[in-house]
């Protein structure tokens, strides 16, 4: 017969829920509305069927661009790696102002809008830039053809994307306790055995997030590829673009888009049950 | 007996701030020291040093006559279990203990067969498979001290390696890390802020404070006749209570609160005549009653508050602006209440004088 307490036990279940409308608003209108027209696009335009899926999978040319996204995401995931850890490393034991200096620098570029950065890149391997300019100089005679290959857009996808990495490590090298890279010591490890056996395995969670978030991003990287990189090693949203942008081949261009983001999800679901890996080390 | 571990001269500056004011010490093999005393007194500061984590400023660190200048952590053939145990938690408890006999090439299968070996000694037979996350704070503490002993250090430093641990856990620890100390016979140095632990696991007690050593010796010695001022109010519960030594020779002095006191003979620092002390009477060691007891030394006082402890009881009273605290056991406490008069009362050995 009790009445009272009701509104009590209600409000703080409602709430969350209302603060979440605008978002879920905006959600809504924005990104699952458009997708669904994607979707709906991909089995309707110009036939009814899944007749877009069928030609996109069985022609080669989307085979190969599709490859080709996958070994450029690795690719780049792999040198933002390289790049990245041992300026993570250098961040955790030079001072604490460096290792803001240095962050600072990391964000400034990760602010700077990509489309910029892309369009810098440009000016700097141009031909008449200044790295084509300082060949030359140098006395390495004609500077090759760095604009509009794998190259040119491999170096401005890291430039991009390395942040990212760089972030991810950082983060997981400050939690290491220094106890145990001083136990580790005091066992014996030293140089690439304390490396290889404590601190690599440490990391390992940061890498692996670092990897997966680069190598996600870069599967859907548009403007960089298509600006920088070579006309014969296309990505898969170039394809995309141009399917849509070129062909107006609606149809099409939708199946290869959920394709691209069916595989995106499937990577990303598949790190999260293989990858547990801050549980584990947690 | 020689000593196996020596420090000399042993000082350490971090700019202006002494941490160590040219400490010596003397260990012999096989001996369980604690290092006790609060935080920031330079007990972990020492431990580094030995450990080869910190460089002294000054003077020399020996192990079976080998000086530990110039080598690094990983050349000192030291164990170390740190406080929060630092286990590696990517390896399993054994590929844990595996590790320094791994960093000294040990093929894997013998060395994970001794390090098997070395966790049934620690009392975690079966357990190797399991990563420290899967193991208790109790279990981990096992493993940690199993790793720091499987490759037969010359020295084994624990850094307040019980903190983490509950009490009835902590308790189980000590008597462990002594048992398997004794088994093994590896010469041993605690640090702990813990007086209890310190009380109860050592051999020696090394007292530090502010960057120096107060006092060295056997727990009871330490507890008993305490050098310093410090030393009797850190290490159990004390009374301290000023006085002035009115007669050197007799032993007699005194006190504001006590009245004319005679003190121990035993093992006392030299005192003159006129000089200020300070009486050390252990709560445990003076006595409660309505009226003086005739043939023991007897003080007024108010009860102010009881506090109990089930086995035993603490009566903290107070002489004028003075507290007295009187450890009674639980039985004796039921006649008192607080706010009554009483007479406290002791002999002229439980008081021990030290200086001012």
């Amino acid at each position: 017969m009790s009445t009272a307490p009701r509104s009590l036990t209600d409000r703080p279940t409602l709430w969350p829920w209302l603060l979440l409308t605008p978002l879920a608003l905006y959600l809504a209108i924005f990104f699952l509305v458009p997708l669904a027209q994607v979707a709906w696009m991909s089995v309707s335009e110009p036939t009814p069927g899944f007749g877009n899926y069928a030609d996109a999978l069985t022609g080669t040319l989307f085979r190969k661009v599709m490859l080709n996204t996958f070994f450029t995401a690795a690719l780049v995931a792999f040198c933002c790696l390289l790049v990245g850890y041992p300026l993570a490393w250098l961040m955790t034991k030079t001072t604490p102002a460096r290792a803001t200096a240095i962050l600072l620098l990391i964000t400034m570029s990760f602010w700077t809008s990509f489309l910029v950065r892309t369009y810098a890149w440009m000016v700097l391997l141009g031909r008449n830039g200044p790295v084509a300019w300082a060949i030359e100089a140098l006395g390495y005679g004609e500077p090759p053809q760095m604009l509009f290959t794998r190259f040119a857009s491999t170096l401005a996808m890291v430039h991009i994307l390395a942040p990212y990495m760089i972030m991810n490590i950082y983060s997981v090298m400050t939690k290491i306790d220094p106890a145990l890279i001083r136990s580790a010591e005091s066992m014996g490890a030293r140089g690439g055995s304390l490396m290889r056996h404590v601190y690599l395995p440490l990391t390992a969670p940061g890498i692996a997030n670092g990897a997966v978030l680069v190598f996600v991003i870069c599967l859907g990287f548009y403007v960089t590829p298509v600006l920088l990189g070579s006309p014969r090693e296309q990505m898969a949203a170039g394809l995309i673009g141009r399917q849509i942008e070129e062909f107006l081949a609606f149809g099409p261009g939708s199946a290869m888009a959920m394709i691209l983001l069916a595989v995106t999800l499937v990577i990303l679901a598949v790190y999260h049950r293989r990858f547990g890996l801050d549980r584990l080390y947690g | 007996m020689t000593s196996y571990l020596t420090l000399s001269g042993v000082n350490k500056q971090y700019g202006a701030f002494t941490a160590l004011d040219h400490v010596d010490l003397d260990v012999e093999k096989g001996e369980f020291v604690t290092f006790l005393g609060p935080s920031g007194s330079g007990k972990t500061t020492t431990l580094m040093i030995i450990a080869g984590f910190e460089d002294a400023t000054d003077g020399a660190v020996e192990v079976a006559g080998q000086s530990l200048a110039g080598l690094a952590p990983q050349d000192r053939n030291i164990g170390i279990v740190f406080q929060n145990y630092a286990l590696f938690p990517h390896k399993t408890a054994a590929e844990n203990v595996y590790f320094p006999l791994q960093m000294r090439s040990v093929k894997r299968a013998e060395g994970l067969a001794r390090a098997e070996e070395m966790l049934t000694l620690v009392g975690l037979e079966g357990f190797g498979h399991r990563y420290p996350k899967e193991l208790s704070g109790g279990q981990q503490q096992r493993v940690a001290l199993a790793r720091a002993l499987v490759f037969e250090p010359d020295l084994l430093l624990l850094d307040e390696p019980l903190g983490a641990l509950d009490k009835n856990l902590r308790e189980q620890m000590q008597i462990e890390i002594k048992r398997i100390q004794r088994k093994l016979g590896v010469t041993t140095i605690f640090v702990t802020h813990d007086q209890s632990e310190a009380m109860s696991m050592s051999d020696r007690i090394v007292v530090f404070d502010k960057g120096n050593i107060q006092q060295a010796g056997r727990p009871l010695d330490i507890y008993h006749r305490p050098q310093t001022r410090f030393v009797a109010d850190f290490i159990g519960e004390t009374n301290l209570f000023d006085a002035t030594v009115t007669d050197a020779a007799a032993r007699r002095a005194q006190s504001p609160v006590l009245g004319e006191v005679s003190y121990a003979a035993e093992g006392l620092p030299a005192l003159a005549d006129g000089q200020e002390v300070a009486l050390v009477l252990r709560p445990e060691q003076m006595k409660l009653s309505r009226d003086p007891v005739p043939g023991r030394m007897n003080a007024a006082m108010t009860v102010e508050t009881i506090v109990n402890f089930g086995d035993s009881a603490l009566v903290i009273g107070r002489h004028g602006g003075t507290p007295i605290r009187v450890r009674l056991h639980g039985a004796d406490v039921v006649i008192l209440k607080e706010g009554d008069a009483a007479t406290v009362s002791w002999t002229e050995d439980a008081v021990y004088v030290v200086t001012r």
